[in-house]
């Protein structure tokens, strides 16, 4: 039998049953479309947050106290205590190469914020002017920490939006006394609303000068440390000068970890990746169930078809022929139901997309492969056993009708 | 050389726990061209005869050669090559495929054969003209007379110029004039070489054949010439 002729029985038996037809294929277009879809909406967010790191800062260097092997993540703040800590003086020695253009000494804490018998417990930061630069911020209003001599510890701070808005409602901010733990600071300005931080709301931050905040809260040692390279081409240069230098200072004891972008972003994008096979794996499913139901149907419609079959056999029909012409039919369903199903997909990721400007979805093309390929392997698969049922079907008996 | 040779065979069904003898230590011999008819009572076995003749079943015990060769011996693709081949069904039912038109019903054994459609084509054409059906190429089966559809049937079970025709009460579902209309065609196409082998009912019908089998209880009891 010829190849063409085997498609053309298959499509007039698909023809001649519209409806179950059109079942069969909305089912498999289901599985397809999902898995476009949400392998899509994987992809979106992956690429949503690689670039929302990317606008962070480029050439950015993080250095955290404690000596991990790995890259990525945040090793030392949970693991043990760093043998030696990271001092204002540390970061002060980093500026000391052509390829560091800034350094920002940054220290974490929490405490109680109050004005006029409003109080809170905000996130406060112990930075210095580089922090603005470095982080890309910008200011809704007054300025940021004033630059120069980091030691001096003058009574100044930096509060987010919804802070202000929060403790000072309609009263102008700046110049406000803001009492934040045992002490008391002057408002010279207000992080504008653009800003943001993965992990923290900077709307919701008090930013004091590093050395204020270091004795409030009693801490001797950095958070961590930003250094932004010179350039994209300065960053390993950078890297090795940090090494090497916070290495002099410590006894010759490398006893930091310096995070580069990149190990953040292929650590989120490798995080982001397995999301969306996830996601492809729960829609492939899916296209499993779309299987058995061409199996079932498949079994049906060989049941109705017996006495064809018989016929067919009578004419001349091997086994093997009649295997083909059913297996040819649910190959063709989940064909068709998997391009349907492309289709449907891909117009529900760009309505995503219009809906959601900020997300660049667009299903990846490893995924829209493996849809079509398991749709039409499950059709191969489930629509074996039914075709093998025909074919083994008495003549005798089939063409009866019994 | 006779065309079909049956050695003392036997056909032995499993109904529960009875064993049904359909055929019982058969002996035939048929040459090329004949016309014979097979007469006898519901459950005789004829029907029985008529599928092992045509391959759609095998004999419990016994040979079964068709021009000399064991067809018991012949696997599935074998049986399905020669089904195509050499033989020719001609159901009471009809047994058309109702989505396929009646052009389309004829080209099927060729369709499974795989010859060229171009070839397909004019061999169509050429058996629905010789039955008076060129008009109705096109129609499906529900659209045809039951005469009409069993000469469509008959046109696909010559389709491949087999030298054997089988048929199983072939006139049992048309009146009386459609009946003797379909006998005709098929006796044409014995007068012009293939052997026919008419299982049937009706007295009437069998005994225009030439050579007359009557069986009872899987036995050929008579078998007479005429």
């Amino acid at each position: 039998m010829r190849a063409s002729d085997l498609l053309r029985q298959s499509w007039l038996a698909l023809r001649r049953a519209p409806g179950r037809t059109a079942l069969l294929l909305l089912a498999m277009a289901i599985g397809v479309a999902a898995v476009v879809v949400l392998t899509s909406l994987g992809e979106g967010a992956r690429r949503y947050v690689t670039g929302e790191f990317a606008s962070l800062g480029t050439n950015l260097l993080i250095v955290i106290p404690g000596r991990s092997e790995t890259t990525g993540g945040a090793p030392a703040i949970f693991v043990g205590q760093t043998p030696r800590d990271l001092t204002l003086d540390d970061a002060r020695a980093l500026q000391r190469s052509y390829a560091v253009r800034r350094v920002a000494p940054v220290v974490i804490g929490s405490a109680a914020v109050s004005w006029g018998g409003l109080e809170r417990e905000v996130p406060v930061f112990g930075a210095t002017a580089e922090l603005l630069a470095v982080r890309h911020w910008e200011m809704g209003s007054g300025r940021f920490l004033p630059a120069g001599d980091w030691d001096r510890p003058s009574s100044v701070c930096v509060i987010g939006e919804k802070l202000r808005s929060e403790i000072f409602g309609n009263t102008p901010a700046l110049g406000q006394w803001l009492r934040v733990g045992d002490r008391r600071f002057r408002v010279i300005g207000v992080l504008g609303s653009e800003g943001r931080s993965i992990g923290i709301d900077v709307q919701d931050i008090v930013i004091l000068p590093v050395t204020q905040a270091m004795s409030l809260f009693d801490v001797p040692s950095l958070f961590r440390i930003l250094v932004e390279a010179t350039s994209r081409d300065s960053m390993d240069a950078a890297a090795r000068f940090i090494r090497s230098t916070v290495a002099g200072r410590h006894q010759g004891e490398e006893d930091i970890t310096v995070i580069t972008q990149d190990a953040v972003l292929s650590t989120f994008d490798r995080v982001f990746g397995a999301l969306t096979m996830t996601l492809a794996g729960i829609a492939g499913i899916s296209l499993v169930v779309a299987g058995v139901l061409i199996m079932n149907v498949m079994l049906v419609s060989v049941s109705q078809r017996t006495s064809e079959v018989g016929l067919l056999k009578a004419i001349g029909a091997p086994r093997r022929q009649i295997v083909q012409l059913f297996l040819a039919e649910a190959v063709l369903l989940s064909m068709f139901g998997a391009l349907i199903g492309l289709a449907a997909g891909y117009g529900g990721s760009a309505l995503i997309g219009e809906l959601y400007p900020a997300l660049p979805v667009g299903p990846p093309w490893w995924a829209v492969v493996a849809a079509v390929v398991v749709a039409v392997a499950s059709g191969l698969v489930f629509g074996s056993l039914p075709a093998r049922r025909a074919a083994r079907l008495d003549p005798v008996i089939a063409l009866a009708g019994r | 050389m006779p065309m079909i040779e049956l050695d003392k065979v036997d056909r032995v069904f499993e109904v529960g726990d009875e064993q049904v003898r359909a055929l019982d230590q058969v002996d035939l011999q048929i040459e090329a061209g004949e016309y014979l008819s097979i007469m006898g009572p519901s459950g005789s076995g004829k029907s029985t005869l008529l599928n092992l003749l045509g391959l759609l079943d095998r004999p419990t015990a016994g040979r079964y050669l068709l021009d000399g060769r064991d067809t018991t011996r012949l696997d599935d693709r074998e049986q399905a090559l020669t089904r195509g081949e050499k033989i020719g069904f001609v159901f009471q039912a009809f047994h058309l495929v109702p989505r396929l038109t009646a052009a389309e019903n004829v080209e099927l054994p060729m369709v499974l054969a795989g010859i060229a459609p171009g070839l397909r084509h004019s061999r169509v054409a050429e058996a629905l003209a010789s039955l008076g059906l060129s008009d109705r190429a096109g129609h499906r089966p529900d659209q045809l007379s039951g005469g009409q559809r069993q000469r469509v049937a008959i046109a696909r079970a010559t389709i491949m110029a087999p030298e054997l025709l089988l048929a199983d009460e072939p006139t049992g579902n048309l009146d009386t004039h459609s009946g003797d209309e379909v006998i005709e065609v098929l006796e044409q196409l014995n007068a012009s070489g293939l052997t026919l082998l008419v299982v049937t009912h009706d007295p009437q019908l069998g005994v225009r054949a030439r050579r007359q089998l009557k069986m009872v209880d899987g036995r050929i009891v008579r078998d007479e010439r005429r």
